[in-house]
């Protein structure tokens, strides 16, 4: 039981679990998964009606994903031992992963925004559509820039 | 949880201590893993973009649903979520030995890594009999009015939406991106789980050799183990952004 021998500079060790906790997390993702397959499959099951409600679909899609939020919670405070250290390192690891908030956000916006310009067609201001519009002494320098 | 525990009173940075209370090689391993959520979270970030400037993009439904020996056996989900449970259950057998290692239970600890490495071969087979299902698939497709076969391969998808083609429904080319992102980030996943069986059979070896027993700890097997358990989560992440939305 000679723990204490890892490093000198750390002050104190966090009690030993009992592998009790352990089995009841692995049963809490157990039970999570199941409820999402479910869910999953319930989406299916809704695809394949007469009128899928995309409003519904969404609503179970960000059920899922906060279940899935869920299940990494449980990973890396139980199994990683994060739960159990002390308040610098959960902060040094938990503050840099806030910067996904706006990076998931700002991208799936840039590709819902993509989506807008190929179904409307607002983005065809591309060389070749004002070379149409225009006259044709306009067009010939613009073409070849279209070329290049 | 257990950080009521904390002695108080105690100053953490005025030195002859770890701030974080942990080694220098765990606080690496912490910081190495958020660079590598930063990687995967990246990759799965471009899959989520791509997918929303598609106005049809496959269903998982509809094209994770064979298992092995089930012939053409409509089976939404039932093999991703064999896959999943095996992770899972790698993973508790992991942290089981992580707990003997703090006991200084060496028989423990090698009956648990053993346990551990069989969950990640079982899993790595698992995709590859997936992969292959996928390469070596061929499907109809309607390309240009002919009838054409294709695979699901990083250049080919079979998977678009169906059309009336004399007298029967046949699909269409789906977005060819489709096969490059699920090859690659079950690629890159399958790739951290191929290093990390690599890591636990060192770490294996190395119980055995009494290695860690002469050390007096081991935190070695915490740090395989804090690799291991990333390699989990990550596959939660895959499960939910290709097989559950």
């Amino acid at each position: 039981m000679s723990q204490h021998a890892v490093s000198s500079e750390i002050t104190f060790h966090p009690p030993l679990g009992t592998t009790k906790r352990i089995w009841k997390t692995f049963w809490i993702l157990s039970v999570l998964t199941v409820i999402e397959l479910a869910l999953g499959l319930t989406i299916e099951h809704i695809h394949q009606g007469k009128n899928p409600s995309a409003a519904l679909i969404l609503f179970i899609k960000g059920v899922i994903t906060i279940l899935t939020l869920a299940k990494a919670y449980y990973i890396i405070a139980v199994f990683m031992h994060l739960g159990d250290e002390i308040r610098n390192l959960i902060m040094t690891v938990a503050i840099p992963m806030l910067l996904f908030v706006w990076f998931i956000a700002a991208f799936l916006w840039d590709g819902s925004s993509f989506r807008h310009l190929r179904n409307t067609n607002a983005g065809a201001t591309t060389i070749e559509q004002r070379a149409k519009e225009k006259t044709p002494a306009a067009t010939v320098p613009l073409q070849k820039g279209a070329k290049d | 949880m257990e950080t009521a525990t904390v002695p108080t009173g105690i100053k953490w940075w005025n030195g002859g201590r770890s701030p974080f209370n942990t080694s220098y090689g765990k606080v690496m391993m912490w910081y190495f893993l958020m660079s590598d959520a930063f990687t995967f979270g990246a990759f799965l970030i471009s899959y989520g973009t791509v997918r929303f400037s598609y106005n049809s993009w496959p269903d998982p439904n509809h094209v994770f649903n064979a298992f092995p020996f089930a012939g053409h056996a409509h089976l939404p989900l039932a093999f991703v979520s064999l896959m999943t449970f095996i992770l899972i259950f790698s993973s508790v057998t992991m942290v089981l030995a992580v707990h003997e290692g703090h006991k200084m239970n060496r028989k423990g600890v090698e009956k648990y890594m053993i346990l551990t490495i069989l969950g990640g071969i079982a899993f790595l087979g698992c995709q590859a009999w997936e992969w292959t299902h996928f390469l070596t698939g061929y499907k109809e497709v309607l390309v240009d009015g002919k009838i054409e076969h294709w695979a699901t391969t990083i250049s080919h998808n079979a998977l678009g939406p169906a059309v009336m083609h004399e007298g029967r429904m046949i699909a269409t080319p789906g977005p060819a991106l489709f096969g490059g992102f699920f090859f690659e980030i079950t690629g890159f996943h399958g790739f951290h789980v191929f290093s990390g069986i690599i890591i636990n059979i060192i770490m294996l070896a190395k119980t055995r050799l009494g290695h860690f027993d002469k050390r007096g700890h081991y935190e070695m097997i915490e740090k395989a183990g804090l690799y291991w358990h990333f390699v989990d989560l990550v596959w939660v992440f895959v499960f939910l952004c290709f097989y559950l939305i």
